[in-house]
C-alpha cells in the first residue's frame, strides 16, 4: 500500500456500516490537498512495455534530487492504462492535466525542474495533433480524449489501483454500501433490469434478464449458487477487460459482490487468463484490501451477508472464454464446451445456478446501483444502453482504448477519436467482434455501434476489439488469419469446428495462391453455413463470420484472386511482384543492402532492379525506400 | 406425455426424453455416430442435427441432447440439415478414410466421395470420444481419454503410455462406431489383447 494508506492506518479500519465508509472517504479526502501537484505515470501494460516503470523511477529520483520542501512535495502516482497506448509512456501533471507523451527516463529532470518548479511545459513532450498540426497542452483538449465519454473507465488513469484508499476517495464501494443498507436483493435485480444493461462479452444478452432467470432457477433448485467473472479475454487486438482489471480492480469486485448479494451467493470466481499477470496481481491486492476493510468476506459491512471470491487462472485456451468451457475449466476438467440447451443460469458451475458476466459488465453494476437505472438509461440508445469500451487497433493513428456511448457511428470512433488511417486515406473496413465478428466496410461507416445495428450489418459487437484496415489489407489474408487462429484454438470436440475450419482455411490458402474457382467460393459459403449451423458452441458457430462478411462486402477481391490471380491489396505473396520504378530510384543502395536474399542489384546513383525469380517478397525494400520507388503489382 | 411433431408427424414423448430418443421410438431415421444409449450423450459428431421451426425462424440443434418440449416442430430432412450432414460426411471420409463403417454409412446418405484432402489414409478414428465415455461411465475406469485440442485431438491412455488401469474389457472396442478402437486398444495396455485377456482370467 502507498504512503497515503499507511499514514491513515487503513488496516485499523474495519468498516461496519455505510456511515463508516463515508467517514473513511471523508478522512482520506481531508488529508489530501486538491492543489498538491501530482505526477501521474501510466503503468498500464502497454506503457510498462514501453518502459514507464523506468520513467516513474527516474521521476522519483529527480524529485528527491530537486530537494523540494515536504510541504509542497508533489506525489508520484502510478495508474492503470490511460488509454492512449500509441503515445506511451504517458505522464500527466495534475491539477491541470498537462499531458506528456513518449516520455523517456532522461526527460525526468527536465519535467521536475521546468514544469513543477517553474510551471513551464516541456514543449517537445507535448502532443501534436496530426490533423490540425496544433500542439495541445492538456489531456482534456486532445481530440482522442475530448470525444470520449469515460464512464466505466472514469477511475482508470486517476487512481492507483493497488491502493484501496484511492478507490474509496473516488467513491468506490458506495454502491455496495447503499445496496446493503437500504436495498433488497430483489431491488438490485430490478435496477439492473431497468437499466437495460446488456452483456459486454459479445452476444449482448440482457443482464437483468439473466439475473432474473437465475433467481427463478434458485426457486426450484435452491442454493448454493455462484457468480463468476469472465476475464478470459482472448480476441486478437482486444484489451478492454485487461485494462479494467488492471486499472480499477475494485470496480469489478464491487460489481461481483453486488451480484452475489442479489442472488444470495456465498462464493464467486474470477476466471482470468494467466497471460494477464498484472491484472491478476491487482485483483489479488484488491481482494486482500477489501477483506481487511470488511468489504469482502464474512459479514460484509455488518449486514449479515457474507461472500468471498477466488481467482482461477486460465491456462491459455481461447475456448475457455466460452461460458460452459470456462465452467468445466474451473471444475478442473479439460476446457470443452457443453451444449447449452439447459442454460448456465440453471446448470452452470458444478451443475448449480450460476451467473457468468464479462469483466466490463460487472464493472457497470456499481454505476447502475450507485447512480440509478434512470441515469444509466440516458447513456447510449434505447436498446443498447450505457457506454462501450473499445480497443482501437490496426491501421489507425490513435491506437488505444476508447469509451463511447452506444449508438455512435463507426466513423466517429475510427476517424474522429482514432484520427483515421495514417496517410489520410479512408479506411477500407473495420473488423468488430474479433474472430467471431465481421467487417464493416467504409460504405457503412455511418452504422451505429450498438448491438442490433452491428448484427444487422453482418458483424457483431463482440467484446470490443476494433481492428481498422486500409487498402493495404487483403480480405482473403484477414480471413486466413482469423481461421488459423480459431483452428488452433478450437477445442476439437465437434467435427464442424475441428475439421470445417481447417477446410475453410485450406480453401482460402488456395485463393491466396491464385488457385481455386468461383465454384470454390460457392463451396466455401456452403461449408461456412454448415459450420455455423452445426458447431456445438459459439466459437465454431461464429467462426465463419469474418469470411462471410468479407465475401458479402468484398467479393470482387475474392474474384480477383481466383479469376485473375491478383491480390489487389498486394499482400498475398504468391500473387505479387516487387519492381523498382527507374524514374524514382535514386540509386541510394539502401534496399540492396537490406535485401535478405541479395536479389537487388545496381550501381550507386543508378536505378536498381529486383531479380523477381529470387525475390521472396518480404517487402523490406519497400519499407526501406525513402523515395517510394518500390512498386507492388 | 409431451406432444410435438417430427416431420409433421404427431409424436408423444416421456418427460426427460431427447428428440433423438423420440425419433428412434417412432422409427424416424436420424444418423448418429457418437451416440450410445449406455452413456450420456455428448453431441460431438453433429450428424444428428435437426431443424427446429418456429414461424419464419428456425435453428439447428443436436437431437441427441435436445430435451423434448411441448409443441416443438422438428424436421429431420431440411436443406439446412442436409447441408450440415453432407459436409460432415465429407469431413468424415477425409479424416478417417480407412473406416469401412464410415464409408458405408456415408453412402447410405448419398455421399460417396469427398473434396477434402486426405492427410492420413490409414486413419479410422474420428475422435468422437464414445470409447472414453464408456470407459468412464460404464466401466468406471477412465483408462483412456480424449486429449489435446483442435486438429491435434486424439484418443489414448494418459500421456500415451501403456497403463495398468485398463482391464481389457473391450467395451471401447465394441462401441466404437468406426472400428478404430481395435488398433488403439493394444497401445493402451502395451500388450496384445489376447495376452491381456488370459492374464485377467
Amino acid at each position: 500500500m502507498s504512503n497515503v494508506s499507511e499514514a491513515l492506518k487503513i488496516e485499523d479500519w474495519r468498516l461496519t456500516s455505510a456511515e463508516d465508509l463515508k467517514a473513511l472517504q471523508k478522512q482520506i479526502l481531508s488529508g489530501r490537498d486538491p492543489n498538491r501537484p501530482e505526477i501521474v505515470v501510466c503503468h498500464g501494460t502497454g506503457c510498462l512495455a514501453n518502459g514507464s516503470e523506468k520513467v516513474s523511477d527516474a521521476l522519483r529520483t529527480a524529485l528527491a534530487d530537486a530537494g523540494i520542501e515536504a510541504k509542497v512535495m508533489p506525489g508520484i502516482k502510478t495508474t492503470g492504462c490511460q488509454g492512449f497506448c500509441s503515445r506511451g509512456p504517458l505522464v500527466l501533471i495534475r491539477p491541470g492535466g498537462l499531458f506528456y507523451q513518449r516520455v523517456k527516463p532522461k526527460d525526468a529532470t527536465e519535467i521536475i525542474e521546468k514544469t513543477l518548479l517553474k510551471g513551464e511545459p516541456v514543449k517537445r513532450l507535448l502532443y501534436k495533433d496530426p490533423a490540425s498540426g496544433d500542439t495541445i497542452l492538456n489531456e482534456q483538449d486532445i481530440p482522442f480524449y475530448k470525444l470520449q465519454e469515460r464512464v466505466v473507465l472514469h477511475n482508470i488513469g486517476k487512481i492507483d489501483p493497488t491502493d484501496i484508499a484511492d478507490t474509496i476517495a473516488a467513491g468506490g464501494y458506495q454502491a455496495l454500501a447503499k445496496a446493503l443498507a437500504g436495498m433488497t436483493a430483489e431491488q438490485v435485480v430490478e435496477h439492473i433490469e431497468q437499466s437495460g444493461l446488456r452483456g459486454r462479452g459479445g452476444a449482448g444478452f440482457p443482464t437483468g434478464r439473466k439475473w432474473r432467470s437465475a433467481l427463478k432457477a434458485i426457486e426450484t433448485k435452491g442454493r448454493p449458487v455462484y457468480v463468476v467473472v469472465n476475464g478470459d479475454e482472448g480476441d486478437p487486438g482486444a484489451f478492454m477487460d485487461r485494462t479494467i482489471m488492471e486499472g480499477d480492480p475494485h470496480a469489478v469486485l464491487e460489481g461481483l459482490i453486488l451480484g452475489a448479494y442479489a442472488l444470495g451467493a456465498e462464493k464467486g470466481y474470477m476466471y482470468v487468463r494467466a497471460e494477464y499477470p498484472l491484472a491478476i496481481k491487482h485483483l489479488e491486492v484488491a481482494m486482500v484490501q477489501a477483506r481487511e476493510l470488511g468489504l469482502l468476506g464474512e459479514n460484509i459491512l455488518n449486514s449479515g451477508f457474507s461472500f468471498d471470491v477466488r481467482i482461477n487462472r486460465g491456462a491459455g485456451a481461447f475456448v475457455c472464454g466460452e461460458s460452459t468451457a470456462l465452467f468445466t475449466s474451473i471444475e478442473g476438467k479439460p476446457g470443452n464446451p457443453r451444449p447449452k440447451y439447459v442454460r448456465s443460469v440453471e446448470e452452470g458451475l458444478w451443475g448449480r445456478p450460476t451467473i457468468l458476466n464479462n469483466v466490463e459488465t460487472w464493472a457497470n453494476i456499481p454505476l447502475i446501483i450507485g447512480k440509478g437505472p434512470d441515469w444509466y438509461k440516458k447513456l447510449g440508445v434505447p436498446h443498447s444502453t450505457g457506454t462501450k469500451v473499445f480497443s482501437l487497433v490496426g491501421k489507425v493513428n490513435n491506437v488505444g482504448l476508447v469509451e463511447v456511448p452506444m449508438g455512435v457511428p463507426v466513423s466517429a470512433i475510427v476517424e474522429d477519436i482514432g484520427g483515421g488511417v495514417p496517410g489520410g486515406q479512408p479506411f477500407k473496413a473495420v473488423q468488430t467482434g474479433g474472430p467471431s465478428g465481421g467487417c464493416i466496410p467504409y460504405s457503412l461507416k455511418d452504422t451505429a455501434v450498438d448491438f442490433d445495428s452491428l448484427t444487422k450489418a453482418g458483424s457483431m459487437m463482440g467484446s470490443g476489439a476494433m481492428i481498422v484496415m486500409d487498402e493495404g489489407d487483403c480480405v482473403v489474408d484477414v480471413g486466413r488469419y482469423f481461421l488459423r487462429f480459431l483452428e488452433e484454438e478450437s477445442c476439437g470436440k465437434c467435427l464442424p469446428c475441428r475439421l470445417g475450419l481447417s477446410r475453410m482455411r485450406e480453401i482460402l490458402d488456395n485463393f491466396s495462391r491464385g488457385r481455386g474457382s468461383e465454384q470454390d467460393i460457392e463451396d466455401l459459403i456452403s461449408l461456412a453455413q454448415a459450420v455455423q449451423d452445426g458447431a456445438l458452441c459459439a466459437l465454431g458457430s461464429s467462426a465463419p463470420n469474418p469470411v462471410l462478411t468479407t465475401l458479402r462486402y468484398f467479393k470482387d477481391e475474392y474474384l480477383a484472386h481466383v479469376n485473375n490471380q491478383t491480390c489487389p491489396a498486394g499482400v498475398c505473396k504468391e500473387l505479387i511482384t516487387y519492381t523498382i520504378d527507374p524514374g524514382l530510384c535514386t540509386g541510394c543502395t539502401s534496399c540492396a543492402r537490406q535485401c535478405p536474399n541479395n536479389c537487388i542489384s545496381g550501381r550507386k546513383k543508378e536505378p536498381h532492379t529486383i531479380d523477381t525469380d529470387q525475390c521472396i517478397r518480404c517487402g523490406i525494400c519497400r519499407e526501406t525506400c525513402k523515395f517510394d520507388a518500390v512498386r507492388v503489382s | 406425455m409431451i406432444d410435438f411433431t417430427i416431420n409433421n408427424q404427431k409424436v408423444s414423448a416421456q418427460p426427460g426424453w431427447t428428440v433423438l430418443e423420440t425419433a428412434r421410438y417412432y422409427g424416424i431415421d436420424i444418423p448418429t455416430l457418437c451416440y450410445h444409449e449406455s452413456v450420456k450423450p455428448s453431441g460431438a459428431c453433429r450428424l444428428c442435427m435437426v431443424e427446429l421451426k418456429e414461424g419464419d425462424w428456425s435453428k439447428l440443434v443436436a437431437s441427441c441432447i435436445y430435451p423434448v418440449q411441448e409443441g416443438i416442430d422438428v424436421h429431420t430432412e431440411t436443406e439446412r440439415v442436409n447441408n450440415v450432414r453432407r459436409w460432415i460426411f465429407e469431413m468424415l471420409l477425409a479424416t478417417c478414410p480407412a473406416s469401412e463403417e464410415i464409408r458405408e454409412m456415408a453412402a447410405r446418405y448419398g455421399v460417396v466421395s469427398t473434396q477434402m484432402p486426405v492427410h492420413d489414409p490409414d486413419q479410422n478414428c474420428m475422435v468422437c470420444g464414445l470409447c472414453a465415455r464408456v470407459c468412464e461411465e460404464v466401466v468406471g475406469l477412465s483408462a483412456i481419454a480424449v486429449m489435446d485440442r483442435g486438429v491435434h485431438k486424439k484418443i489414448g491412455s494418459p500421456f500415451l503410455r501403456p497403463t495398468d488401469v485398463c482391464v481389457a474389457c473391450g467395451c471401447c472396442v465394441s462401441v466404437c462406431p468406426t472400428g478404430a478402437m481395435q488398433s488403439i486398444f493394444d497401445t493402451v495396455r502395451g500388450k496384445p489383447a489376447m495376452e491381456m485377456t488370459q492374464l485377467a482370467v
